[in-house]
């Protein structure tokens, strides 16, 4: 699983240019699957035969996104400076200080007009520029479109890691794993790993048409109550997965919780509610795709997301892995 | 191909605001029934506009969807009140700083009518403030037959002005004129025109018409914010006038697809034509419904520039509309030869052919 | 008056019932009797979505008529000290939370409570002028912590708790009018439609989630595919505070919408259904987004030609949602004649 992480962390994938992240996956999950396509937006989707006879079984779709937030280029200026425009909500307050790297391997810092020694906060998006340390317009050596992302090595320590872009390649990892575990099941199992859901669960959307799922599942992280004065929220690392009630776009369909609930129950692996007042995941857009399915999401508790450095709990993510197989394993009613 | 500037004039002074396209769908009908080879609306008003592939294609030939749109921002009566002022709305985004004292017509008849402005005179301390459009009020002398839910646009008539042209609702007349002068030939693609409605209310004609054409591949054709005047500072213009169509890579709508970008600037060098990019994270077009249709189409956009949008007199340059009549003229008849399932990814910054 | 009155008690008894968005069982069980009882089949998808069909004489195209079931509500987020922190569920009015009853729905069953406010006597004067925040805000069961943690989970939900009562003769006071008064028209339609020969089928849809998503309305048209779609909700009241263009009159009848979101003559036919049988009518201006299921049931698979018939309805999403009972009884006698006229072959 660290190594796992280590390698998914590292690859180059803002949203809308995730093809790294996609073929490393691929290559992950091809000996255990059935089948796998790429769809016209770029989400690859691969499928699991139900191993049981049917009956008992749903047509299951479980999702989680390859991209991760970024920033663009919109304006090279005479001196050599970038302006930029956010991929995604990177934190404006957790720009200042921290490094991107482009698909071509050049650095870059954030800088801030007027005082060398800055005190203003929070940062106005637009006072802020990209230092690439060229000397001139034509001197920079990234163009206007090209996107950075956040990058730092993935780090142990004790139970809990470090690094940057756990939402949502812990996502992804947790779903390799559990392609690769899988044994038997009694569900017809699609699993997406979904472009562009940093933009607005783009992927999801037209993942969902295609694949018509009766019961969607995001695998995605989620926010923490457990940090000095945070917001109430019940919510923190160690304590195992999250099941999703409720966030800023989706209320978790009933029958999907109460099955995770069981499923972690019956297998004794501990669990926590969630209750997001912020953001969503691709099960919201999954679970009003066509007809509609029975949604709700797994979220993995990670602190300080959407900054360069997020902070996760490793055991969260095995208890993540272990749920979700037993899950597969159970009836959903 | 030539292109109609009588078109574009009279699709620039037809009035049509989100959900009241009749007059602009009306031109077009009219302009492109003699050559479309099939032809319909559907429930919201979009405007369908078939062209069968011709020539060498792939097997089965590619569907491309060309979209623009018919509606333009403006505002909606509200209330009429018994002095004869009206109370209205804005339809779209309307900047409320650039209304007071200006004319508008009201209705489908066109009533005219004046925004009222307090006069300057008379303002002690309010000078700075921007009254926001629920304060506004339009009179209309007391003119009969407004009633609630008449649209309400600028009073603009299309005219050369300087080496620019100068008319109302460019965003999206242009992109509409230029997508009509494209249909009046086929390409080695199937293309499905749609005019559509209710983009400036949230993309709503497009989502639709994307579902029920269920592209291959999608062009959104646009006029788009030019920014480029004199600033204290060095800023990105957006796009800016007389440099070319501007292609989009990513707004707040949609991340573009970067092999269908890297289409259009492989044809635009091929050809030697102009282009530039959009700077990235502003505004939205129709490709933002269109790329989530159905299983997702990987779509693209091209703009004329155009100063002044969602303001009553905006401008653009013939040569930019010229060139990106030009660019999608190439690029349909590449796009014939390519199979977008079987593509890879491509630069959109090519190196130039070596010599 | 007798109508009024079937009115009045079919409204008391489903606003008595919970419904908040995404957890509409209570209701929809409820609903599901009254519906089958007055349509030839019923079902249920996966979101939660009730559907009653009710077949045409002979066979005509379909007519979707959609009012919500879900209710704004809250969330418990965490557990405190015996008392509960909660989110908001739809757009719940914080202002008028503080010393609100509620009810909160656990898996062992409704445990009443009541939204802790401390006296003005205990704070200073800056606190005393601001409105509460939500971070000030709790639930109180009346329990120890420990009876709380054992009954309550974080992630269960909480419904405001209003009976409703007449007010007046002619109007009716509670928490959810929004949307149970339409859905009791949605009923009193299909009541005049056992008398009634019609040739459409009318789909009547009970959508959940309209308040966090319109994702109940998204998911039921894309099944129903209708020929022509019809909501019913609730709009603004003029009312102190409420500036005339804000809002319409209320007991004139139902509010039939313009704008873009409506189909011009699918409008034209409603007004000109209730002018043919004198109904009164107000009419509703709405440039943009209708904020109702209209929005959703307008732009599903190739375009739904859409209407929208609202109640008017004071202090909408708080406890004291105001209607006009003979309102409710006007629009179900226009959607019924609407109904009944429409031709087999009838187009918008």
């Amino acid at each position: 699983m660290k190594r796992l992480i280590q390698e998914l962390c590292n690859l180059y994938g803002p949203s809308g240019q995730e093809e790294a992240v996609r073929d490393y996956i691929a290559e992950q999950i091809r000996p255990h699957v059935d089948e796998m396509r790429v769809d016209p937006l770029g989400n690859l989707v691969a499928r699991r035969a139900p191993t049981r006879p049917q009956g008992q079984g749903r047509r299951l779709l479980l999702a989680a996104h390859m991209d991760e937030i970024g920033v663009m280029v919109t304006h090279v200026d005479e001196k050599g400076f970038l302006r930029f425009t956010g991929v995604g909500f990177p934190l404006r307050t957790t720009l200042l200080g921290s490094r991107v790297v482009f698909s071509n391997g050049v650095h870059g810092t954030f800088g801030l007009e007027g005082k060398p020694l800055p005190t203003e906060s929070p940062v106005p998006l637009e006072k802020l520029f990209l230092d690439v340390g060229a000397t001139s317009r034509e001197d920079v050596p990234v163009e206007v479109g090209d996107v950075a992302v956040f990058r730092s090595p993935v780090v142990e320590q004790g139970r809990r890691i470090l690094g940057p872009s756990f939402d949502d390649r812990l996502g992804c990892a947790v779903l390799i794993q559990v392609l690769q575990r899988l044994q038997e099941t009694p569900h017809e199992l699609y699993v997406a790993f979904t472009v562009q859901e940093e933009l607005g669960l783009r992927g999801a959307t037209t993942a969902a048409y295609s694949v018509a799922p009766e019961v969607a599942l995001a695998v995605d992280i989620t926010l923490t109550g457990d940090y000095p004065e945070a917001e109430p929220m019940a919510v923190g690392l160690g304590k195992g997965p999250a099941i999703k009630v409720k966030d800023r776009r989706m209320v978790a369909h009933p029958q999907v919780r109460r099955w995770l609930v069981r499923s972690a129950e019956a297998a004794s692996i501990p669990y926590q509610m969630e209750v997001l007042d912020y953001g969503s995941t691709d099960a919201a857009a999954m679970q009003i795709g066509r007809e509609g399915a029975l949604a709700g999401a797994l979220s993995i508790p990670c602190r300080y997301a959407h900054a360069p450095t997020q902070m996760a709990d490793l055991e969260d993510l095995e208890h993540g892995v272990a749920l979700l197989l037993a899950g597969l394993q159970a009836e959903i009613a | 191909m030539a292109f109609d500037r009588r078109l574009l004039e009279a699709l620039s002074n037809a009035r049509g605001i989100p959900g009241q396209e009749d007059a602009v769908r009306s031109l077009l009908q009219e302009a492109l029934a003699p050559v479309a080879d099939a032809l319909h609306t559907d429930s919201l008003g979009n405007l369908f506009v078939h062209r069968t592939a011709e020539g060498q294609t792939v097997d089965p030939p590619l569907r491309v969807m060309i979209a623009a749109h018919m509606d333009e921002v403006g505002g909606m009566v509200l209330k009429v009140n018994e002095d004869g002022t009206v109370k209205f709305r804005n339809v779209g985004g309307l900047d409320p700083r650039i209304l007071p004292g200006k004319r508008v017509r009201i209705g489908p008849q066109g009533i005219p009518g004046v925004v009222l402005v307090r006069p300057i005179h008379l303002e002690r301390k309010d000078r700075d403030r921007v009254p926001p459009i629920q304060e506004l009020v339009i009179d209309t002398g007391g003119a009969q037959g407004i009633r609630p839910g008449d649209m309400i646009t600028f009073d603009t008539r299309f005219e050369p002005l300087g080496s620019l042209w100068k008319g109302k609702a460019f965003d999206d007349r242009v992109g509409c004129a230029v997508l009509a002068a494209l249909l009046q030939r086929r390409y080695p693609c199937e293309v499905v025109g749609v005019f559509t409605v209710q983009e400036e209310i949230g993309l709503r004609g497009a989502r639709v018409a994307a579902y029920t054409v269920a592209p291959h591949v999608a062009l959104v054709l646009e006029g788009t914010i030019a920014d480029d005047l004199p600033k204290d500072r060095d800023a990105s213009p957006v796009t800016q006038v007389g440099r070319g169509p501007a292609l989009s890579l990513m707004d707040r709508s949609a991340s573009l697809d970067r092999r269908l970008v890297a289409l259009l600037v492989e044809t635009a060098r091929a050809h030697g034509i102009p282009y530039q990019f959009k700077e990235p994270g502003r505004g939205g077009t129709d490709a933002g419904a269109i790329h989530l249709a159905r299983e997702g189409v990987p779509s693209a956009v091209v703009s004329v520039p155009c100063r002044y949008i969602h303001a009553p007199a905006s401008l653009l340059h013939p040569q930019d509309v010229a060139h990106t009549l030009a660019l999608m003229t190439k690029a349909l008849e590449r796009l014939g030869q390519e199979d977008p399932r079987r593509w890879r990814t491509r630069s959109i910054h090519p190196q130039p052919p070596s010599e | 008056m007798a109508h009024d009155d079937t009115a009045f008690r079919l409204l008391a008894e489903l606003t008595g019932l919970s419904g908040v968005s995404g957890q509409e069982e209570p209701l929809r069980t409820a609903l599901r009797d009254h519906l089958a009882s007055r349509v030839d089949r019923v079902r249920t998808d996966a979101l939660g979505n009730l559907l009653g069909i009710k077949h045409g004489q002979p066979a005509g195209p379909r007519l979707l008529l959609a009012a919500h079931m879900d209710e704004i509500g809250l969330v418990v987020t965490q557990i405190e000290g015996g008392f509960l922190r909660f989110a908001r569920v739809g757009g719940a009015d914080l202002r008028v939370l503080p010393a609100q009853e509620v009810t909160v729905h656990t898996a062992q069953g409704d445990l009443p409570g009541v939204v802790a406010s401390r006296p003005p006597h205990v704070l200073g004067p800056e606190e005393r002028r601001r409105p509460f925040r939500q971070a000030q805000l709790f639930i109180d069961l009346g329990l120890e912590e420990a009876q709380v943690r054992e009954r309550v989970q974080v992630g269960d939900f909480v419904s405001l708790r209003q009976e409703t009562v007449r007010l007046g003769q002619a109007f009716a006071t509670g928490k959810a009018v929004d949307n149970r008064a339409s859905l009791v028209v949605l009923l009193r339609t299909l009541d005049h439609l056992q008398t009634m020969a019609h040739a459409w089928e009318v789909v009547a849809l009970a959508t959940v989630q309209e308040e966090i998503t319109l994702g109940g309305a998204y998911t039921g048209t894309y099944s129903v595919r209708p020929h022509v779609g019809i909501a019913l909700d609730v709009t603004f009241a003029r009312q102190p505070g409420v500036a005339d263009e804000e809002g319409v009159a209320w007991d004139r009848g139902p509010a039939i919408a313009l704008g873009p979101n409506i189909h011009p003559r699918v409008r034209e036919r409603l007004v000109e259904t209730a002018q043919r049988h004198e109904i009164p009518y107000v009419e509703e201006v709405l440039p943009g987004h209708s904020g109702t299921d209209a929005w959703a049931i307008q732009v599903t698979r190739s375009g739904v030609p859409t209407g929208l018939l609202s109640l008017p309805i004071r202090n909408m999403h708080t406890p004291g949602e105001t209607v006009c009972l003979r309102d409710m009884e006007r629009t179900a006698r226009l959607l019924a004649h609407f109904i009944a006229e429409l031709e087999p072959d009838w187009t918008p």
